[in-house]
């Protein structure tokens, strides 16, 4: 990136979501610092958040897009009840990413409840943000 | 292979993953002087034992637990059957950060990534038909270990086993939950409060029994590298001891039963080399600051697992090749307890046929590989000398960089130490992304049509939060709920108190069926909870 080019996520507001128990935070942070290098304003949560305040901070915060980073095994659940949050507070247009340990049976199920895209350690970093600035262009 | 092709070229890199800079070949004068000390001589390069494995192979020792305790009762059977010779129980999430099965936040993780112990009464399911005065169990647990000890001393009454025939580990380091793994409960002084009063009381109730494993794994697992890996543990280790120091404890008898937990990854030399340097500076680091010279205090005792975050999910068949040099570089570094991870154990919980392999991987590796008949078989190599000295070198330098900031305690509570991690983290995931760090299958090597399945998968049975919460309901109503509420309230006061031990309290509390949630809220109401201090 030449040192003029605009960062491709500038002026982006994003949610980095712990849901659940889970407490391995190491990829949270990791995307937290990728998303920050990639010129986005970053909001971590911290660990062990509920899909309500996910969904309330999400709203007070006008963020452009939420992601949830789940080890646990959980995704499905609690993906999905942070995207019917989102549509019950009617904001179901905020695109939710899913990170983690996500084995490759489940995407589908994801995808088709809503979730915008899922990431997992191997996707290269560059990627996830090329896909994220198109999501939110 | 062309014969002009540079070594470089054959090995992809001419660094550790810790940055030690490798040269072409060592040679005698580059390396020192080998430790001229015998194994079972401080400081204990060699190993803690003269005879090595001869004496006492390692302790087979796999990582499982799910759904109920009936379901992990099952699965230990199998295990033990086979010829495990430990057990190490895995925990749900609810259990390790103290909510009942109830509970809103519990709610999806119950049963999970490990067996649900919400009470005794899945303690005695647990252990049912299995004689707990003739196993070793290890507990993965941190922000309840001192309840699900009480928990395992109260089964081992209602077995009718005496408590000082009682061998096995809880992890109970809190420290390292704060930087990497997440299950902390408490703020860190009445956690280390906690920690004291499980130790103290353990040394003399179940003396054969390690009440604290003083755990690298996670922070590793987490991104730091093996050097930092080592360093934070022996930080986090002294800051244990002074505190058991300050409670009245003898260093002498108690450091006798601390014992550690580390990951081992990829490099086989720099793994193992951890495992000299690390020994031989823990030896060290006690007997200078605090004058220990019983020599069973100053051992060095630990186990390991191989795997975690070295495993990957492309072409996931190729992990059992990497856990098996993982293995090897553990039994090379002086392991005293082994763990294998399954091939998809990064994804899942590992099937019966998956946890069949990595049992067979330590089996082959003890029984065919002949690494274990003598003590210590790298000892002497220029390279593995020169390694463990740098690595030491560098162990100390990290711990330095603490005690300048202040200590560890406060480099946790400030999230000092967890931005340096997550800072590695990047790096690390940086490195791998320009393919600079070589991953087989998954930047290198890798198929076009790659298909990254594993083959059979392992689905929990989706009713089994539900059975949970039913016996959970079940055994609050059947209990004398006088007894319960009396022991409950006695711990609450106990816990206002400066110092008084709490672990008859919560022994009689597990008696009582009080549960898990049960107990940690009356000590949150003293104690409130951690405040995660949450800047990148």
């Amino acid at each position: 990136m030449s040192a003029l080019a605009k960062p491709p996520l500038a002026g982006k507001r994003i949610l980095v979501a712990k849901p659940g128990l889970d407490g391995h935070d190491a990829g949270a942070k990791v995307i937290a610092l990728a998303l920050r290098d990639a010129g986005a304003e970053v909001i971590y949560t911290g660990l062990r958040k509920s899909p309500e305040f996910i969904v309330r901070v999400a709203l007070d915060e006008d963020v452009a897009a939420v992601g949830l980073s789940i080890l646990s095994g959980s995704h499905q659940v609690l993906a999905g009840e942070v995207l019917d949050g989102l549509r019950a507070a009617g904001a179901g247009d905020i695109p939710v990413f899913v990170g983690g340990s996500i084995p490759p049976q489940d995407r589908a199920a994801l995808l088709s409840a809503g979730v915008k895209g899922v990431f997992t350690n191997d996707t290269p970093l560059e990627r996830m943000i090329d896909e994220l600035a198109r999501a939110l262009a | 292979m062309s014969a002009r092709q540079k070594p470089e070229a054959i090995a992809g890199r001419v660094a550790t993953p810790s940055g030690i800079e490798v040269p072409v070949v060592v040679t005698h004068d580059m390396a020192g002087a080998p430790d001229p000390a015998l194994p079972g001589a401080y400081p204990f390069t060699r190993g803690i034992f003269a005879d090595g494995y001869r004496g006492r192979p390692w302790t087979i020792r796999q990582y499982s637990g799910f759904g109920s305790a009936e379901e992990s009762n099952q699965r230990y059977r199998f295990l033990l059957e086979q010829g495990q010779t430990g057990l190490s129980v895995a925990l749900d999430l609810p259990t390790q950060c103290g909510y009942d099965p109830d509970h809103p936040m519990a709610r999806p993780e119950v049963g999970k990534v490990g067996v649900s112990l919400f009470s005794l009464s899945e303690m005695e399911t647990l252990f049912e038909g299995i004689d707990l005065g003739a196993i070793s169990t290890s507990f993965t647990i941190n922000g309840t270990a001192a309840i699900i000890y009480a928990m395992y001393l109260a089964a081992a009454d209602k077995q009718g086993v005496p408590r000082e025939k009682l061998t096995g580990t809880i992890q109970n380091d809190i420290l390292k939950e704060y930087v990497a793994r997440g299950t902390w409960i408490f703020p860190v002084r009445p956690s280390l409060r906690l920690i004291a009063d499980s130790v103290l009381y353990s040394n003399e109730v179940t003396p054969r029994f390690n009440a604290i494993s003083i755990a690298g794994a996670h922070v590793r697992d987490a991104g730091c590298t093996a050097v930092e890996e080592m360093a934070y543990t022996l930080a986090n280790g002294l800051a244990y001891v002074d505190e058991l120091i300050r409670r009245g404890g003898d260093v002498a008898k108690f450091a006798r039963r601390l014992s550690f937990f580390f990951y081992v990854h990829m490099d086989l030399f720099e793994e193992a080399c951890k495992f000299r340097a690390g020994r031989r500076l823990w030896a060290r680091l006690l007997r200078e600051r605090y004058g220990v010279t019983d020599e069973k205090a100053l051992h060095f005792r630990f186990g390991v697992v191989c795997g975690g975050s070295s495993l990957i999910a492309a072409q996931p068949y190729n992990n059992i090749v990497r856990v098996a040099i993982e293995n090897l570089a553990a039994v090379l570094g002086g392991a005293q307890s082994i763990f294998t991870c399954a091939y998809d154990e990064a994804f899942q919980i590992p099937t019966e046929f998956s946890a069949e392999i990595a049992l067979r991987t330590q089996q082959i590796v003890q029984h065919e590989s002949g690494v274990a008949a003598t003590v210590d078989p790298l000892g002497g190599s220029y390279y593995v000398e020169w390694l463990t000295e740098r690595m030491e070198s560098g162990m100390r330098e990290v711990m330095r960089d603490i005690d300048a900031y202040g200590g560890v305690v406060k480099a946790i509570e400030d999230g000092w130490l967890q931005r340096r991690i997550a800072v590695r983290a990047k790096e690390k995931k940086d490195a791998t992304d320009r393919g600079e760090r070589v991953v087989v299958g998954q930047n290198r090597y890798r198929r076009a049509a790659q298909a990254d399945s594993y083959g059979e998968v392992f689905r929990l049975d989706p009713q089994i939060a539900a059975r949970v919460r039913e016996k959970h309901a079940g055994v609050k109503r059947r209990r004398d709920a006088a007894r319960a509420a009396k022991a409950l309230d006695a711990l609450g006061a106990a816990a206002a108190t400066d110092s008084e031990n709490l672990m008859p309290l919560l022994v009689e509390c597990c008696h009582a069926y009080a549960t898990v949630g049960e107990m940690v809220e009356r000590l949150k109401r003293c104690w409130g909870e951690f405040q995660e201090p949450v800047r990148l």
